[in-house]
């Protein structure tokens, strides 16, 4: 005989899941008493929602859905802000939560949520396991869903008495049929063959590179593309890392708080060819950023997202690696109008600013640009939400690394437990999380999680005393009243790193933080760099 | 614009609740929905009828296909298929007025199916714009309840939806 919880542990082998990310409860409790017996690490947050940011910054650097785990009630309802993070920035996830009894359902009982029903408009699927016997389907099928077509979070929440019911036998399904679930991957190929000739016919094609070329895992592909083609690259927010910032032909992050030059490109150009992004207001805010007469070629695993927010004349459905295959065949020695690549280069030389300084504060946007020369290229780093977020996707030259942000949800308090996933992940890179005052507090208590597991992340804070992103917001379109902007009360950061016995410093000028990070990357221990910064920086 | 939309669904529980909740998130607006169950018993047919413009429509043709218990969406071709809905009917109807409306009941094809002292309860079957013309009809009476299904669809000639 074999219990459900017991279960749950071989599904969790047998999809080769090696860490899992948690806080125990009470209707959770058989799951983890087997969990003890397994080879699969559990890592125990401070707070569940952190769970599920550390699963996402898993999964987003092995590749393999990032799994949590939660009790039910409370802990599972804290779990929502990570997994609608998940779910706005299409990142693979499974979610498990106890559940009280079967027969309690629906009785209100201590700690009982409906979490299957809180979670339905973010959650790619939703399970509430109604018998021991269904749960090998339902993990075979939820790692399924999670990680194929496009990808996001997916929950499997299961009453205490269905973990703790013993049946006769395990058996792992080896595939999957879900009647209504068949995502086209493969690209129609008169489609492709319609966008080639538009590209060719066009005199000034530019390239909007999303999250999707990333999570097809077709990065190396698409630069060739790129390359060959000397069609000028832009990329959203969670695009960023597609293509490597030095590269002549790209320009930047595009939007409200994008690179002018990336702007300036996509006003111009005639023709756009957008690639697993789903152009959310923040890439394409006014309906003037882009021509009347832009043709819009759109490539997107989730045929929804066509159409949705942009008028697009030329639909292409498919994963963005066959899509491209198949583009790079039909498009054979193209190369953009010489004219087109001299103006693209142009202008970046043209748009190009230098930050001004201001004496005794770090410049921000100048210390991120200098941050990966002094990294190994491989490097992540991952940036929270506010300022520094805008400071880091506009100004980190990234190389062989990765960019980690949340641009779908723009959730505070990402990086830090974001950063504990992606270190599990690869555990070999440089991985350093850049926050500010404010969202550093939002998660600081994971300090703790960095701690214990002994994970060698460097985290800088970006210190203003402000939000500073609301702020900058209210200067703007409120009068200067900076109504809840003013951080009040923080705790003195040097001390907090003392407290849990991190290494730590504190930098007024650039030089110095400079200094401090070429040391700081030599260390294989977690370290907290405070810069303080001009309080009236701007993002841009 | 109205359309009607015909979606085919795995028959769980929970199902209706993904789909109705679509269409509120996204701010569709719907004017009926019908639901039961298909020739297969692990299939159900939704038969949904909402208003919006092209957009909407495609928006929630592909926002529903997104639904993985969601098996097939179809927007039927306007005048290309029948649809029916149900309405019980009670009108108030003194003894001098019965004869009346058992008339209106019969032009309009309608069942009288209920009688007490002081009202009648009819039955009609038709599509949603005969129900309006039968209600219009009987309202001089005074209508004391209408209980009515949602709109089900289903396309003229030999095509069927199936899995």
């Amino acid at each position: 005989m074999i219990s459900g919880a017991e279960i749950m542990v071989k599904c969790l082998e047998a999809e080769g899941v090696k860490v899992v990310f948690g806080y125990p409860g009470a209707t959770i409790c058989p799951f983890y008493d087997k969990l003890y017996d397994s080879d699969i690490k559990h890592v125990l947050v401070r707070q569940e929602q952190n769970a599920a940011h550390a699963a996402s910054g898993y999964s987003r650097c092995s590749g393999l859905p990032g799994v949590c785990v939660a009790t039910s009630g409370p802990g599972a309802t804290n779990l929502i802000t990570g997994i609608a993070t998940a779910y706005a920035d299409s990142v693979p996830m499974i979610a498990i939560t106890g559940q009280v009894r079967s027969d309690l359902l629906g009785r209100d009982v201590f700690q009982e949520a409906d979490i299957t029903g809180a979670c339905e408009p973010f959650v790619k699927h939703s399970y509430l396991v109604g018998k021991t016997e269904d749960l090998p389907r339902i993990f075979k099928e939820a790692f399924h869903i999670a990680s194929t077509g496009r990808k996001g979070p997916v929950l499997i929440d299961i009453p205490m008495d269905i973990q703790q019911q013993e049946i006769e036998r395990f058996e792992y399904p080896d595939s999957v049929n879900i009647i209504g679930y068949k995502p086209n991957t493969r690209g129609h190929a008169v489609q492709v063959r319609r966008a080639v000739e538009a590209i060719k016919k066009s005199r000034r094609p530019l390239i909007v590179s999303g999250g999707g070329v990333l999570s097809s895992g077709v990065k190396l592909k698409f630069q060739a593309f790129a390359d060959k083609t000397r069609i000028p690259v832009i990329s959203t927010m969670m695009g960023i890392g597609v293509m490597p910032s030095d590269h002549e032909m790209y320009l930047g992050m595009l939007g409200t708080h994008g690179k002018p030059v990336a702007n300036r490109a996509l006003h111009d150009a005639d023709l756009v060819i957008v690639c697993g992004a789903r152009l959310g207001d923040r890439a394409v805010a006014a309906p003037d950023q882009m021509s009347e007469n832009t043709t819009v070629i759109h490539i997107d695993i989730d045929p929804a997202e066509i159409g949705k927010n942009v008028k697009t004349e030329i639909p292409i459905v498919g994963d963005m690696k066959n899509v491209l295959n198949m583009m790079i065949e039909e498009i054979g020695d193209y190369v953009v109008p010489n004219q087109w690549q001299e103006t693209v280069k142009g202008w970046k030389k043209s748009f190009f600013r230098t930050p001004p300084k201001f004496d005794g504060f770090v410049e921000p946007r100048a210390l991120v640009a200098r941050l990966s020369s002094m990294l190994r290229s491989k490097a992540i780093l991952v940036a929270d939400v506010g300022q520094n977020q805008i400071w880091c996707a506009n100004n980190f030259m990234i190389r062989d690394g990765r960019f980690l942000t949340t641009g779908g949800m723009g959730t505070m308090g990402y990086s830090i437990p974001a950063s504990v996933g992606v270190k599990f992940a690869r555990p070999n890179r440089d991985v350093v999380v850049v926050c500010g005052d404010g969202s550093f507090q939002m998660s600081m208590n994971e300090l703790a999680t960095i701690v214990g597991n002994k994970l060698a992340i460097k985290i800088i804070i970006m210190r203003n005393h402000r939000l500073g992103m609301v702020r900058e917001l209210q200067d703007m379109h409120y009068d200067k009243r900076h109504s809840g902007t003013i951080l009040e009360g923080d705790p003195d950061f040097q001390k907090l790193a003392e407290a849990y016995g991190i290494d730590h410093a504190e930098a007024n000028s650039n030089e110095e933080a400079e200094e401090i990070i070429k040391d700081m990357v030599k260390s294989d221990k977690p370290f907290i760099l405070v810069c303080n910064v001009y309080p009236d920086t701007p993002s841009i | 614009m109205q359309y009607t939309l015909s979606v085919l669904v795995e028959n769980h529980a929970g199902v209706l609740s993904k789909i109705s909740g679509l269409f509120s998130r996204r701010g569709f607006n719907i004017d009926s929905l019908a639901v039961g169950v298909t020739n297969n018993p692990d299939v159900s047919r939704i038969t949904i009828v909402a208003n919006g413009d092209e957009y909407v429509v495609e928006q929630l043709e592909k926002q529903l296909n997104k639904v993985i218990p969601v098996i097939k969406v179809k927007r039927l071709a306007e005048g290309e298929f029948i649809s029916r809905e149900l309405i019980l009917i009670k009108v108030h109807c003194a003894a001098s007025k019965r004869a009346e409306i058992i008339k209106t009941a019969e032009i309009m094809q309608a069942k009288i199916v209920d009688v007490a002292p002081s009202c009648v309860t009819v039955e009609y079957c038709e599509c949603t714009n005969r129900v309006n013309t039968l209600i219009d009809l009987l309202r001089p009476y005074g209508i004391r309840e209408i209980v009515r299904t949602g709109t089900i669809a289903i396309d003229r000639g030999a095509s069927a939806l199936s899995v």
